[in-house]
């Protein structure tokens, strides 16, 4: 447990000892606080009445965008930056084994989008505060998030073990998440049976039941298959030094 | 018998797809040893660098450090190990004392210990005074012993430095070089990779000498020398009649070869070679001043380290030391 803590440690240090973390931490606030502004302006403008589908489910989806655009940037430096500093060569050489680097650099990841998430919800606070409403389906909808976040986290570790270019990882982690959104947009991309395994595999599809208040079994179960499924490619991706021989 | 400190390398082979990068590599190197890792570029040094030091696994053979296989025991192995990579391996964003704290966490310095162990490996390196700029800052030379002083940590059994003086300037390199030289004591090993040739010949013990993924030689560079040449030769400088002094020469009991003469200076300049087992200096120079010369010097004909490799690498059969 201790080299996975030190690897976080180490990696939330060098986020917050330079502006990579207040600048995203800024975006992400920015951006966040002015969807659910709108949204809520939306809502008292248009005389809504049932708060989880006429607000939290607008709100949650915009929050999908903002950390759609904002994790990717957290993710794309991780194992791609020791590539390039030649750290991994040392980290490969540590008394430490690869998954506890995996997990350090995930845990760190993680930790700091759940303080992006923590101060996002703050609005939701002074909300309650003028007027009260029922915690349970915000609540599902940040886990939704949370679970979200934590899958985008999982696929940019995965992406950003692939090269010693930061942008390369970032794209790479776009270009799969945004595949996982748009799959299931056009219903002629296949057969009935074809959209229905889509469906089964849409990140956002799973996604949609957490933002208007619902918490299934199956959606949480998918989240950990796509969690479990990217941080154990990140981990093959590395040992694939074994046969490639790139270090 | 596996001792503490032993870095035991056999058979050792590398193969990535259809390329075989490392074809059959054993050494030894004892405790306490200090012993040059040599090898053009291709040989296979870095291949088998990072299979000793476990970064990936040898296709086949096996290699133990201290005794722990370094696949299968490898937690243990890379405990007994410290690293200097050629890319020195630092974040450049930390202080030199919270990147050694990084490196002892990750090496496993219990934390009450941690403290003392970071300030002895500066103290060691002689970056202390550096403890708290940012890695970013320093000079190559400095990030070389911080690169080193990250090696030092938890006190390894033993040591491998992959071209420590690398990309440094001549006054950094010779700091280095001393640093080196006073690590190595009797109960650290110490492997060191270099191209530059006159580091390894005054640090190290012996050499492993690499070409074409195969080792060509494991020896001290004296013994190679022996071993490349078929005898023993001095240089005899005199003045006088070069034709008498040949003469003189090849007359002396226990001679084998001379050759030379006139040099551009006027002086005579005769390589004279005997036996490796027998030392006839005294009657060469009996033999040079009887016979009425002017004998100005009688000086020992040595392979330099870099005659020796290059002879080898030329001559990748040159057999196993």
């Amino acid at each position: 447990m201790r080299p996975i803590l030190s690897v976080a440690r180490r990696e939330l240090s060098t986020y917050f000892g330079s502006p990579i973390a207040y600048v995203l931490l800024a975006v992400y606030l920015v951006l966040s606080g002015y969807f659910f502004y709108s949204d809520v302006a939306f809502f008292v403008t248009f005389g809504a009445q049932y708060l989880p589908t006429a607000l939290w489910r607008y709100v949650f989806l915009d929050f999908r965008l903002v950390t759609l655009l904002v994790l990717p940037l957290v993710t794309m430096r991780l194992f791609a930056e020791e590539r390039k500093l030649g750290t991994i060569e040392l980290l490969w050489t540590l008394p430490v084994r690869d998954f506890q680097l995996v997990l350090g650099k995930f845990l760190a990841a993680w930790a700091f989008f759940v303080v992006l998430v923590a101060l996002a919800v703050v609005p939701f606070a002074v909300l309650y505060v003028f007027h009260p409403f029922a915690l349970g389906p915000p609540a599902a909808a940040v886990l939704g998030l949370v679970l979200l976040g934590t899958a985008f986290i999982a696929c940019g570790l995965a992406a950003s073990t692939l090269t010693e270019n930061q942008v390369v990882a970032g794209m790479v982690t776009y270009g799969v998440l945004v595949f996982f959104w748009f799959m299931t947009w056009n219903e002629a991309v296949g057969s009935e049976q074809w959209i229905r395994v889509l469906l089964l595999l849409s990140l956002f599809d799973h996604y949609l039941p957490f933002a208007t208040g619902t918490i299934a079994l199956v959606d949480v179960a998918y989240f950990a298959f796509f969690i479990g499924f990217f941080l154990y490619a990140a981990l093959r991706s590395l040992q694939s030094r074994t046969w490639r021989g790139v270090v | 018998m596996t001792e503490r400190g032993e870095i035991r390398a056999e058979a050792l082979m590398k193969r990535f797809g259809a390329f075989v990068a490392v074809a059959d590599i054993s050494f030894t190197v004892s405790p306490g040893e200090v012993v040059g890792f040599l090898g053009p570029n291709g040989a296979g040094k870095s291949t088998t660098l990072r299979m000793v030091t476990g970064v990936f696994p040898p296709t086949s053979g096996r290699c133990t450090i201290s005794g722990h296989d370094v696949v299968r025991d490898a937690i243990a192995a890379r405990t007994a190990l410290g690293y200097l990579p050629e890319r020195t391996a630092l974040y450049t964003d930390m202080t030199v004392e919270r990147y050694l704290r990084f490196v002892g966490e990750m090496k496993r310095i219990a934390a009450a210990a941690l403290a003392g162990a970071v300030g002895a490996a500066m103290d060691a390196t002689a970056v202390a005074h550096m403890a708290q700029r940012p890695i970013g800052t320093l000079s190559k030379g400095y990030r070389q012993r911080v690169g080193i002083a990250q090696a030092l940590l938890g006190d390894p059994d033993v040591l491998i430095l992959d071209e420590p003086t690398s990309g440094l300037d001549p006054e950094q390199a010779a700091e280095i070089r001393t640093l080196v030289r006073g690590l190595a004591d009797a109960r650290r090993t110490v492997l060191l990779s270099s191209h530059v040739l006159p580091e390894v010949e005054s640090i190290c013990s012996r050499v492993i000498i690499l070409a074409q993924g195969r080792v060509v030689a494991v020896d001290a560079p004296a013994r190679l020398e022996q071993r490349l040449r078929p005898h023993r030769e001095v240089a005899v400088r005199a003045v006088g009649d070069a034709g008498a002094l040949l003469a003189l020469l090849r007359a002396v009991p226990g001679v084998l070869s001379v050759t030379g003469g006139p040099e551009p200076d006027g002086v005579l300049r005769y390589v004279v070679g005997f036996a490796h087992r027998t030392d006839i200096r005294r009657e060469i120079a009996a033999a040079v001043v009887g016979g009425g010369m002017g004998l100005l010097a009688l000086e020992p004909v040595v392979m330099t380290l870099e005659e020796i490799f290059l002879t080898l690498i030329g001559r990748p059969d040159g057999g196993e030391g």
